[in-house]
């Protein structure tokens, strides 16, 4: 105990080491925070739900943080909603009709147009249903009528498929018609205060109208969308966990059974060591990725089954014959004579004798063994192998390569997910160098 | 559980109780015609023969007695202490522990006997797990021993540091071999083989690695701790100039045989097989003469104990060999002074 504390005590004079850690620390944060907030069932709400989960986000919009680096500032997405009370005033006449006065204030700062616009409408009522009229007020005073009509207890209004709107901007789009500066070509942005105001009139007691206006941007979140409309930010964050549960289970899954194996073959020697020595000659030469491949396609693309296979087609793999080579050594040391003169049994010198003195070699080869696990699932859903539910890093870029993300110019959509996986690398590679500087005195001159 | 324990002898208790007394007489350990022979194998399966490592030992150790075996590297003398361990099984022959065989013990039975025999080894940081605390190291042989009670498992410890003289014990229980020196990590080996209150101790050249400074005050200790718990000691040594502080005979071996057995000054003053004599001019003493003194050493080396020589297994390299007898038949034991045998020709 006291020689792992003097250990941990000595990495901390390595400043990859202290870098690597805080790095693997945030990842871990971010993994309970995920796992906190969007817990499961959520997640795969939010991933695979279907379009009423995503009609709120525009289609292949970058992260909001683009416009920190750029002098043009792109047009950001905004959902406003009068379900939670946001500028709806409520008034009687005399017949008993409601008269719903819906206000949307919309400060408009940036020098794109949106991409696109739509009202979302739902309503209350018996028979007969509310009727609504939109107008359009802009920072320079105009006034402009969108529509009048009723509405059913849900409708979608895209201003873009309006003839008569279109018509009336002079044959411009509305997301473009509604926000351009008057008389201006090409159309230019008008930055201020807009509003958009929805007179609604009901005519039955209970009746209700409410509406949501969104503004589809160019920049959606802190990740940006896909294609699907989704949010990369579920899928990035939901990634950590996955993947660093990944890299842990099958590194530790290898390497410790790996470790067990060899200490059982040299052990006892014999025909046990000969099996062992031959099934891991057999598995050496055995296509690793192939089989995946196989296993994938023939059988489950479950990550745990993935996973399982990955740990079994690594335990015996070269690592074996590394071990093997030390406990041999070990094996003949004085004290495994001392141990079994004073009668220690096979199992208790195989754990207490002879893997302790392996345990300094195999902590920096864990914890470099777990970036190539986590890089290892990460191609295999590039190549289109990852789990089918959950959502990962890899999966994100198979999906960003396979709607062309890259010819059609939405960098963010790889760079993200790859970002994470180099930084995830990049820690774990700081961290084991220095911890084998550690264990292996002889590298420190290096 | 309780019931397996009592039927076996505690071996905490067993040197205390009734072995001193009137039994110190008897024949604690007795090597039986003992033949270990390790197979030799061609293309990893076919049978190529035998090294005949140890070829027909005898010899009887009585309780308290010190006994040391001399002889070269690769005569048997270390597959001999390893089969006396239980390390090593042998081909033929057995060996007699209270009158129990060796071969015959089984589970329980051998976990007793392990306890009731130390082991020193001759490299004491290899011996030493270098990622064990002293504590740990000395726990456990009692853990495995089954000594369940952690305060009585730490007073053995303190009693044992003790009589080896590590103290203070509490500086040295925490500490890890590589930070000891090597008559502290020494201590610590003899202090383990100590620790399960044997009857038998086997020491394999327990000095040869150690500073000179320290060589005498080990071999102190070993003599200290035979004589206070009345233990049998089998010495394992090439070096004759150690012998003589704690062992009484002297059993000289020479290519799996032990050719010759005496009193330790009766046999150094009076060797009696052209082998021994050779091995006693070989010592060399810290003697100024020796520089211009030319030593007669038999030419030749150790035969091979995969075919050994026919007949005396020294007479390539005798120096009296006799035709027709030496090289034909294997010498008996005879005893030219009453007490002291020598498998040689010369005295029939």
């Amino acid at each position: 105990m006291s020689a792992l504390q003097r250990s941990f005590r000595e990495l901390l004079r390595y400043p990859s080491a202290i870098v690597g850690l805080i790095i693997i620390a945030g990842l871990l944060i971010l993994s309970a925070y995920t796992l906190i907030t969007i817990p499961y069932r959520e997640a795969i709400r939010l991933w695979r739900g279907g379009e009423e989960v995503w009609y709120q986000n525009p289609k292949n919009a970058g992260p909001t943080w683009f416009n920190y680096f750029t002098r043009r500032k792109l047009s950001e997405s905004m959902i406003l909603s009068s379900k939670e009370g946001l500028g709806k005033t409520i008034s009687q006449d005399s017949q008993g009709n409601n008269r719903i006065v819906i206000s949307f204030p919309i400060d408009y700062s940036f020098d794109t147009f949106p991409l696109d616009l739509s009202i979302y409408f739902t309503s209350v009522y018996q028979d007969k249903p509310p009727h609504v009229s939109i107008t359009w007020l802009t920072p320079d005073g105009r006034e402009i009528r969108i529509g009048d009509f009723s509405v059913k207890r849900t409708q979608t209004f895209r201003l873009a498929q309006d003839s008569k709107l279109l018509r009336r901007l002079g044959g411009q789009s509305p997301e473009k018609g509604l926000f351009a500066k008057p008389n201006v070509s090409p159309p230019v942005p008008l930055k201020g205060e807009y509003e958009l105001r929805i007179e609604g009139f009901t005519f039955e007691p209970n009746s209700d109208v409410d509406a949501e206006f969104v503004v589809y941007g160019q920049l959606h979140g802190l990740a940006g969308t896909d294609h699907l409309r989704r949010d990369l930010t579920v899928a990035l964050l939901w990634g950590t966990p996955v993947a660093l549960a990944f890299g842990l289970l099958a590194a530790l899954g290898t390497t410790i059974t790996t470790m067990v194996i060899a200490a059982f073959g040299v052990w006892f020697g014999g025909w046990v060591d000969e099996i062992i020595q031959r099934i891991t000659e057999i598995n050496l030469v055995l296509p690793f990725l192939p089989i995946l491949i196989m296993v994938s396609t023939f059988y489950s693309r479950s990550i745990w089954v993935i996973l399982g296979v990955t740990i079994v087609l690594s335990i015996f793999g070269g690592a074996i014959k590394t071990y093997r080579a030390v406990f041999l050594q070990v094996k003949e040391s004085p004290y495994i004579e001392a141990a079994r003169a004073y009668g220690a049994s096979n199992l208790r010198i195989i754990f207490a004798y002879l893997t302790p003195r392996i345990i300094p070699m195999l902590i920096p080869q864990l914890v470099v063994l777990i970036p190539s696990f986590v890089f290892l699932e990460a191609s295999l859903a590039v190549l289109g192998l990852g789990d089918p539910v959950l959502p990962t890093w890899g999966k994100i870029i198979n999906d960003a390569q396979a709607n062309g993300a890259l010819y059609q110019g939405y960098y963010y959509w790889v760079l993200e997910p790859a970002a994470l996986l180099i930084i995830t690398g990049l820690a774990f590679a700081m961290l084991g160098f220095s911890l084998d500087r550690i264990f292996n005195p002889r590298l420190r001159g290096l | 559980m309780n019931q397996e324990s009592a039927r076996l002898p505690n071996p905490s208790t067993a040197i205390g109780g009734d072995g001193r007394g009137d039994r110190s007489d008897a024949m604690l350990l007795s090597v039986q015609d003992l033949h270990v022979w390790f197979e030799l194998k061609r293309w990893g399966f076919a049978h190529a023969g035998y090294v005949r490592a140890v070829d027909g030992v005898n010899f009887d150790l009585r309780q308290g007695e010190a006994i040391a075996i001399v002889g070269e590297s690769g005569c048997g003398k270390s597959s001999l202490m390893k089969t006396i361990l239980g390390l090593n099984r042998p081909i033929k022959g057995d060996i007699l522990f209270e009158g129990q065989k060796l071969s015959e013990l089984r589970g329980r039975s051998l976990q007793w006997y392990r306890s009731q025999v130390g082991y020193v080894q001759q490299d004491p940081y290899g011996a030493l797990p270098p990622f064990m605390s002293v504590r740990r190291i000395l726990e456990e042989p009692l853990v495995i021993n089954r000594v369940k009670d952690g305060e009585e498992r730490q007073a053995r410890i303190v009693k044992v540091m003790e009589e080896v003289k590590l103290f203070p014990v509490d500086d040295f229980l925490t500490k890890f071999p590589h930070m000891l020196s090597g008559g502290q990590q020494q201590r610590v080996v003899i202090a383990r083989s100590m620790i399960l209150n044997p009857k038998l101790l086997v020491a394999d050249e327990p000095v040869s690695m150690l500073d000179a400074s320290v060589r005498v005050e080990i071999l102190k200790l070993l003599r200290g701790l035979q004589e206070s718990h009345n233990l049998a000691v089998i010495y394992i040594t090439h070096d004759l100039s150690t012998v003589r502080y704690f062992s009484e005979y002297i059993f000289v071996m020479y290519a799996g045989q032990i050719v010759e057995k005496a009193r330790v000054n009766d046999l150094l003053r009076h060797a009696r097989h052209p082998y021994t004599h050779a091995l006693l001019e070989a010592t060399s003493d810290p003697d100024a003469k020796n520089a211009e003194v030319f030593k007669e050493v038999p030419p030749g080396e150790p035969p091979s104990l995969v075919n050994p020589p026919s007949g005396c297994r020294f007479h390539p390299r005798c120096p009296h060999m006799m035709k027709d007898l030496c090289d034909v038949q294997v010498p008996p034991d005879f005893e030219p002074t009453p007490g002291h045998f020598a498998a040689c020709w010369l005295y029939r």
